[in-house]
């Protein structure tokens, strides 16, 4: 039964490694990578529907029991995250067909993206620290890789900076995990979250919290960390950088959210979230003049990341059951939509030929259909009723007026306005305004050249993600249930323990 | 540099150093060895092979795609998990089979894994060490 958790790990890895044994097959690969990542979809949300039913699954590696052996966890959050990754997966793995170059294929563009699937869903599902940080290490190898695939200059100079920064936040993460295994004899997240309490050394354990929280930080992108982040998303094409921006920060939201509720609960996270209410403010703030200020579509995407990054870490400072189920509900909007603006860019800069806002214009004279698809993530992402995301800022905004964060609140709700401003700034530049360099060139450049099987890949997975958010949108109540109880259950460790080592504390 | 008397001694050295990986591949067990190990011995019985004979003759010897090598040992290493699953034990438990013929005694998936890992420390070791002598040529 719980041998499910496995196959999210095992299916890339086998899909990968049967793509690496026929290197030459591309469309092999085009066929694995679709079909591989339906599969997941479909096995993650039964493994969703189990978790739902029949609580948490917990399943020891090699049979060694908990605390020596390795965990492999599913509570809900993980499984919200895994069916989260399996969806962009999926449509990434359409959208590549369309975009994705010959040349790039035959560099085994398809088992990376499988692996980097393997690892954000080795990330979300395990149970011991020490194999979070392998995990962590798989996703951002495969992502070095991804990134420089095609080796344009930008994209090399993008990725000195996002390894540098991702290879300082891995070694302090490593540090951190040294220091906790010499104070706590014990990386079991499980055990761990038994043992701390009894600990002495508490101001070593402040110490190991900060710790994670920086190498989280730069993860997730959090305010004064971020500068990775718009250094290099924009560069690589643009199914990679859709992939990135849905997930790769959300590992490290996720990882602050397992971390300072599960592992690190008493004063140590006091600290912390006091320290990330602070950082969230300037992360909203900051991240949303950035986008402000950009005409290129993928770096103004970029900036946005970071701004509803501080949005969810908000949330999460709260720390109230409902601040909790509004965070997770703002992870998975955000993925769905953030993803979905990169699909569109994407299609955007191939009618038009360009990324810079002030040179192209009149989509929606052309393909009016692209503007609708365009405004349900962007009003989405915006917080417009009745999309997802007026639903995700309600309630965090909620939680945050109910614990007394007004000035946070105020912030937030200032932020949501600027947001709105540069999602009509993509509106009136790219598709509103006349094409500045002439109407007679718009038709013949881009979107007639394309072959046909090449749009529908293109298309089909925007118009799945714009469904999700509007379905989110309208019906709110189902899925505002299942993140509730996963707050619930997250906020209760007792439950998580048990899972883990078959006792109560 | 061509050397007759390294170019003579690597062909007996090659089949003395795959002999010795060998061994400590089924050493690794419970002494030090094993499938990285034994894959690296491997390995630098090719590289040596290569120095003393050119790339050309390194990779007619090797016969197969280094990169095949990899995902060949990567399959074998993912197969020896299957008879876990098979079992109805968590996954990865080792399945043992005592085989009563003296000197072998029981047979493991932990080998079928350490050889999967030989065959992929092999098969990366040679990507490397062919791809950075090709880059010498150009």
């Amino acid at each position: 039964m719980s041998r499910i958790i496995m196959l999210p790990i095992l299916l890339p890895l086998c899909t990968a490694v049967v793509m690496i044994f026929f290197r030459r097959l591309v469309v092999l690969h085009r066929f694995l990578n679709v079909a591989g990542t339906a599969l997941m979809l479909g096995v993650s949300l039964v493994m969703l529907g189990n978790v739902q039913s029949g609580g948490i699954l917990s399943l020891q590696i090699g049979g060694w029991q908990a605390p020596f052996g390795i965990s492999l966890v599913a509570d809900m959050l993980s499984s919200i995250m895994v069916v989260a990754t399996a969806l962009i997966g999926f449509t990434t793995a359409l959208y590549s067909l369309g975009t994705i170059d010959k040349d790039k294929e035959h560099f085994f563009y398809h088992p990376l993206l499988q692996l980097l699937l393997m690892g954000i869903n080795g990330a979300f599902l395990t149970g011991d620290i020490f194999n979070l940080y392998v995990w962590f290490e798989v996703m951002l190898i495969s992502s070095f890789v991804l990134l420089v695939l095609g080796g344009k200059p930008e994209q090399l100079e993008g990725a000195m900076k996002y390894v540098t920064l991702n290879l300082l936040s891995s070694s302090i993460f490593l540090a951190a995990v040294g220091i906790l295994y010499g104070i706590a004899g014990t990386l079991n997240m499980a055990d761990l979250a038994v043992r701390i309490p009894m600990l002495g050394h508490k101001d070593l354990l402040s110490v190991v919290a900060v710790l994670f929280m920086i190498t989280f930080g730069i993860k997730a992108a959090i305010f004064p960390l971020f500068f990775w982040l718009p250094a290099s998303y924009h560069t690589p094409p643009v199914a990679v950088s859709a992939i990135f921006a849905g997930l790769l920060t959300k590992v490290g939201v996720y990882a602050i959210m397992r971390m300072f509720t599960t592992v690190l609960i008493h004063e140590e996270a006091a600290l912390i979230h006091q320290l990330l209410l602070v950082l969230s403010a300037f992360t909203m703030v900051v991240g949303v003049l950035g986008a402000v200020a950009q005409y290129d579509m993928r770096k103004l995407l970029s900036f946005h990341i970071i701004s509803q990054i501080g949005y969810m870490i908000f949330a999460l400072a709260i720390q109230s059951p409902l601040a909790i189920a509004g965070a997770l509900f703002y992870i998975v909007h955000n993925i769905v939509a953030k993803t979905n603006l990169f699909y569109i860019s994407g299609l955007v800069n191939r009618l038009k030929g360009s990324w810079d806002l002030r040179r192209i214009g009149g989509v929606y004279r052309f393909y009016p259909m692209l503007g609708v698809l365009f405004l349900v993530p962007a009003l989405g992402l915006a917080g417009i009723p009745p999309l997802s995301g007026f639903w995700a800022k309600f309630v965090v905004i909620k939680a945050g007026i109910d614990s007394e964060h007004y000035l946070l609140v105020g912030i937030a709700l200032f932020v949501s306005m600027l947001t709105l401003y540069s999602m009509i700034k993509i509106w009136n530049e790219a598709f509103w305004k006349d094409d500045p360099r002439g109407e007679g060139s718009v038709e013949d450049e881009g979107y007639l050249l394309i072959s046909s099987m090449k749009k529908v890949a293109m298309v089909v997975p925007i118009v799945i993600l714009g469904s999700v958010t509007v379905v989110f949108g309208f019906w709110f109540e189902p899925f505002f249930v299942i993140v509730q109880s996963a707050a619930v259950e997250l906020l209760d460790q007792g439950n998580y323990i048990q899972a883990v080592l078959g006792e109560r504390p | 540099m061509y050397s007759v008397i390294l170019a003579t001694a690597s062909r007996y050295l090659l089949i003395l150093l795959l002999m010795f990986s060998v061994f400590l591949l089924l050493r690794g067990h419970n002494e030090p060895g094993g499938g990285f190990t034994g894959g690296l011995v491997a390995a630098a019985a090719y590289a040596l092979y290569f120095i003393a004979n050119g790339i050309d003759a390194a990779r007619t010897i090797v016969r197969f795609d280094p990169l095949r090598i990899m995902a060949a040992g990567l399959l074998i290493a993912i197969a020896s998990t299957f008879p876990s699953l098979v079992a109805g034990n968590p996954f990865m438990t080792g399945v043992w089979i005592n085989t009563g013929i003296p000197l072998i005694g029981k047979v493991g998936s932990p080998l079928l894994f350490d050889l999967g890992v030989y065959f992929l420390v092999l098969g990366i070791a040679l990507t490397i060490i062919f791809s950075l002598a090709e880059e010498d040529r150009l």
